[in-house]
């Protein structure tokens, strides 16, 4: 599985900037909302402009508290710091975030395979404005002139540094998917990557096996979980390459061109800015009482690792927490509706399979508009012989589709299982009609039971049970 | 240094210094008691400190900008109001200067500097708001030391501003443009901004009271920032009453502001009324020995121990304490001030607002802020701005910030201390009486030890003022200092009218 040249080992770790879902900004009263005309969301304290101050905002703090929470962080009493650089889109040329004493330290999270990933912390800042670098690349170097929104300066973030613990480019992407997925289920974040509420940056660096850790470099500009597993393939390979090469890494920002499919400098660490860290003078410490933290953390609805081990147990451990159609189920969302629909006497088992695999792929809007009942029913219908596993998803599509009740559409459809006498009637008429390849499934050829599946579907007009058809051949041939 | 080259032995009228008649009181109590029954309208109040203005304000340039007919238009609404039977404030019809630090909505604000050439402000500060509602009418925006760094308003890029007293000498700094207007008559009181002294030591050298309050007792929103954790705005007048009734109406909780005090505004006014009748019986006054003896002139110190002798007839015990780290805190304050004025001032780049450069030395985005800033700042800007830099800088920070900051944390250890055995300290409040131009700008350490009295108070973050107590042998105002606990400003000014009544007797 691994893409990792033999004898190597990666190393990663992530780093994870989320922007929260405030109505404000972190330090003033502006609107979270960067999606609106540019430079409409401002005031003089997201403007920096001289002489404002700022104010914590207190949702932001619990919000990130939540996140701490979430990821079996201890809350610590904090401050900011102010990280010193230039650039045009940061209004005071300075941002302000925490440094040596972060609000979150010390949690982990368990990946769905099992793989504990420790979390360093989860950390207070504040985003800055956009720019948009009009002419040559699209880059600031060569561009004629640039533009700034500064409707993002000020948004409230939450950057979640893992400790590199991470060993594959699969668990990576793992890693992000179910970051993303506790993020949705605080509330405090939407997690989309795709707009850039969620950033992720990886530092990779590679290894011999049992050798002290390699040099690292941090590979940005990562935008998809899809870019993320990519980047860090390429980023090992391009390391391993140089170092069996007889070369050295250096430790140096790379950026990851998803057109190019490889990582390129950006700036290497003598480059890199000497950001003069020092305690934000206008802000106080912050202490959160424990009370508030005891409370915060007690109202959160339950993480997906914990939905997974229920769905789990629903089935009476038959599918495990870790299976691939409990993990798309808790992804997706699905869970509340698999379980609403055990509750209304589906299996559990077939609740999860059809919720993955049929419903996985649907719009939100569609699963939202799904009736329970109706999805239950279908489940039932199945279970108990009255649709085939077949004529099952094509009454869950049309459900999900238009609707309606699935006794109806099931009718309509013409979909009445056969009476168990005549499925035997048919495997009767089947094996007097193919001699020749009952004697095949007598000697026990395994391929020859779909011919026999096929022949039977035909000869019903779809209306057998596959299952049971095979199983009264089998009987048949003494098998 | 050229930017004292402006100022000769006397100013462009000749005239060397302005004399307020004898007995001069045209104080802010006496006014708003006025103007609120009526005996005086706002408008000729307003016209009596603007006939004081055109005389002499081409000789003391204590302005950047005057807003007169803004000031003007106020005083016809506090009329107004008063004719129609409303409140027109604590404040109604006072004069009242603002250093050209903090934020009026629609007037230029410059800290003096050209980097913010052509900015006007699209909010208030907190405290003109205030005063605003008050019914005080804002005369203009005074001259300061670019930035508030310095002692003598000599870092001015529009130029310095001379001593009313003495027009061949410093007003002192960096609030010289908001005593000298004042001392002028162009105003009644005014606000200036104290970050190691720029509020006390022009007070002193102007022969007026002026007080730095506790950190977090006034808004700091929208005053233009220079080192934030001790910047702190505090007011200038006459008399100390004035001072009382001026920092009440600034003073109180503000939601904008995290480092202010969550409480409402102390009273202290009537502490001074008590104080003037009642004395101070039992005020235990510690007098400082690290700053009453090396440094200090002769006169100072002498008008130091009147000071003591007027607390001790009204009833104080004076003695002495030592407070040994008060003389670490000049170096600490030149390591932590400059570190935080870096990190405040980055935000002059020339992208959004103020001063940019353009063209071929400009071409390119590092190159324009580049040039932007050598153009804006002025020399001693740049100088601690540096400094800063340097201090917070990887493998710096521990020796120099780091170590500055420990420094800070023992000054307010040993204040703690010394409060534990004394009500107030004393001190003087400048080593000397006002200088002439020139006289210190060759040597920035000598300029910076100016403030070697006023500075730990500032790094303690406790309250601290100067009042009036004679006159050197130049014939030039001293002032003395008062030091005491956070939020002692009650006591402070009380024991501040004991010596203030002395100059009256």
């Amino acid at each position: 599985m691994s893409v990792v040249k033999e004898g190597w080992e990666l190393v990663v770790g992530l780093e994870v900037h989320c922007e929260l879902a405030t109505n404000t900004k972190m330090f003033c009263g502006c609107a979270n909302s960067f999606d609106t005309e540019p430079n409409t969301n401002i005031c003089p304290v997201c403007l920096g402009l001289p002489g404002s101050l700022p104010v914590i905002n207190q949702t932001a703090v619990e919000y990130a508290i939540r996140i701490g929470s979430a990821l079996n962080c201890t809350v610590v009493p904090s401050t900011f710091h102010r990280k010193n650089y230039f650039y045009p889109d940061m209004t005071k040329d300075y941002q302000v975030s925490q440094y040596d004493q972060p609000i979150n330290v010390d949690g982990y999270l368990d990946l769905p395979n099992g793989t504990r990933i420790g979390i360093e912390r989860a950390h207070m800042e504040e985003d800055a404005g956009k720019s948009s670098h009009k002419g040559g690349s699209g880059r600031i170097a060569g561009a004629d002139y640039s533009l700034v929104d500064y409707n993002r300066a000020g948004v409230p973030l939450v950057e979640i540094v893992s400790r590199p613990d991470i060993r594959s480019s699969e668990d990576a992407r793992i890693y992000a998917s179910e970051l993303r997925a506790i993020l949705i289920a605080t509330g405090a974040s939407d997690g989309k990557m795709e707009e850039g509420s969620m950033r992720v940056d990886a530092n990779v660096s590679v290894r011999r096996y049992g050798a002290e850790l390699g040099t690292r470099a941090e590979v940005k500009n990562v935008n998809s979980l899809r870019s993320l597993q990519r980047a860090i393939e390429y980023e090992a390979a391009r390391q391993i390459d140089l170092l069996e090469a007889g070369g050295k890494i250096v430790q140096e920002t790379r950026h990851w061109s998803e057109a190019d499919g490889r990582t390129s400098s950006m700036r290497s660490k003598e480059e890199a800015n000497d950001y003069r860290y020092f305690t934000e003078p206008d802000l106080v410490p912050m202490s959160p009482m424990p009370e508030w933290v005891a409370s915060i953390a007690a109202a959160l609805v339950p993480m997906p690792a914990a939905r997974r081990i229920l769905l789990s147990e629903a089935t009476g451990g038959v599918l495990a927490p870790s299976s691939d159609p409990v993990v798309t189920v808790v992804d997706q969302g699905l869970d509340g509706l698999v379980l609403a629909a055990i509750a209304k006497g589906a299996p559990a088992r077939s609740a999860i399979n059809r919720a993955a695999n049929e419903l996985g792929a649907a719009e939100a809007s569609v699963i939202s508009a799904l009736n329970i009942d109706s999805f239950a029913a279908v489940l039932v219908m199945e279970a108990d012989g009255k649709l085939t596993a077949t004529q099952a998803k094509q009454v869950l599509a049309e459900v999900l589709a238009s609707g309606g009740d699935p006794v109806a559409i099931a009718k309509a459809r013409g979909f009445e299982a056969m009476e168990s006498g005549a499925a035997e009637g048919l495997v009767d008429q089947l094996i007097v009609a193919h001699p020749t390849e009952f004697r095949r499934l007598k000697d026990g050829d395994p391929k020859i039971a779909g011919f026999f599946v096929g022949a039977a579907m035909k000869l019903s007009g779809g209306k057998a049970d596959g299952k049971a058809i095979t199983a009264l051949l089998r009987t048949a041939a003494g098998l | 240094m050229s930017s004292s080259s402006a100022a000769g032995v006397a100013g462009p009228t000749g005239n060397v210094g302005i004399s307020l008649p004898p007995g001069h009181r045209d104080t802010a109590s006496v006014i708003a008691a006025d103007v609120r029954s009526g005996a005086r309208s706002a408008v000729d109040v307003l016209a009596e400190h603007f006939a004081r203005i055109d005389a002499s304000e081409i000789d003391v340039h204590a302005f950047n900008h005057v807003m007169r007919a803004e000031a003007q238009v106020a005083a016809i609404e506090v009329d107004a109001a008063v004719a129609a039977g409303r409140d027109p404030g604590v404040l109604a019809g006072v004069p009242l200067a603002l250093k050209d630090n903090m934020c009026t909505k629609g007037i230029p604000t410059t800290c003096s500097s050209k980097i913010l050439q052509g900015w006007e402000p699209p909010y208030n500060a907190t405290v003109v708001d205030r005063l605003a509602v008050a019914g005080a009418l804002f005369v203009g925006k005074c001259n300061l030391d670019e930035f508030a760094m310095g002692s003598s308003t000599e870092n001015s890029a529009f130029g310095p501003t001379r001593n009313p007293h003495d027009f061949t000498k410093v007003p002192g700094g960096s609030s010289g443009g908001s005593a000298a207007a004042v001392a002028a008559g162009y105003a009644a009181v005014s606000l200036g901004s104290d970050t190691g002294g720029s509020i006390r030591q022009p007070a002193s050298l102007c022969g007026l009271v002026g007080v730095k309050p506790t950190y977090g007792l006034v808004s700091r929103f929208g005053l233009i920032a220079f080192a934030s954790s001790l910047d702190q705005i505090g007011p200038f007048s006459h008399t100390v009453a004035d001072a009382a009734l001026l920092l009440e109406a600034i003073s109180g909780h503000d939601p904008m502001d995290s480092t202010s005090y969550n409480a409402p505004a102390p009273l202290l006014q009537a502490a001074v009324a008590d104080g003037v009748a009642n004395g101070v019986a039992g005020l235990r006054v510690g007098i400082v020995t690290e700053l009453a003896g090396e440094g200090m002139s002769a006169d100072v110190l002498a008008r130091l121990e009147v000071a003591a002798q007027r607390l001790r007839d009204a009833g104080a015990t004076v003695g002495q304490i030592s407070v040994p780290s008060t003389k670490f805190g000049l170096s600490a304050y030149y390591l932590i001030a400059p570190a935080e004025c870096s990190s405040n001032l980055a935000r002059y780049d020339g992208v959004r607002y103020g001063l940019r450069i353009k063209g071929e030395s400009a071409a390119n985005l590092q190159d324009m802020m580049s040039a932007s800033r050598a153009a804006g700042f002025g020399p001693e800007v740049k100088r601690r701005i540096m400094l800063g830099t340097y201090a917070l800088s990887a493998g710096y920070y521990d020796a120099y910030y780091g170590q500055a900051q420990k420094i800070r944390t023992l000054i307010i250890q040993d204040f703690a201390q010394a409060y534990s055995q004394f009500d107030v300290l004393l001190t003087p409040t400048s080593p000397t009486t006002a200088f002439s131009f020139g006289d210190k700008t060759a040597d920035p350490m000598t300029m910076y030890f100016n403030d070697v009295a006023t500075i730990p108070s500032n790094l303690s973050g406790d309250p601290a003022l100067s009042v009036p107590c004679g006159v050197g042998d130049d014939g030039m105002p001293i002032g003395v200092q008062l030091l005491g606990p956070a939020l002692s400003e009650a006591t402070l000014l009380k024991a501040a009218a004991v010596i203030e009544k002395g100059n009256w007797s």
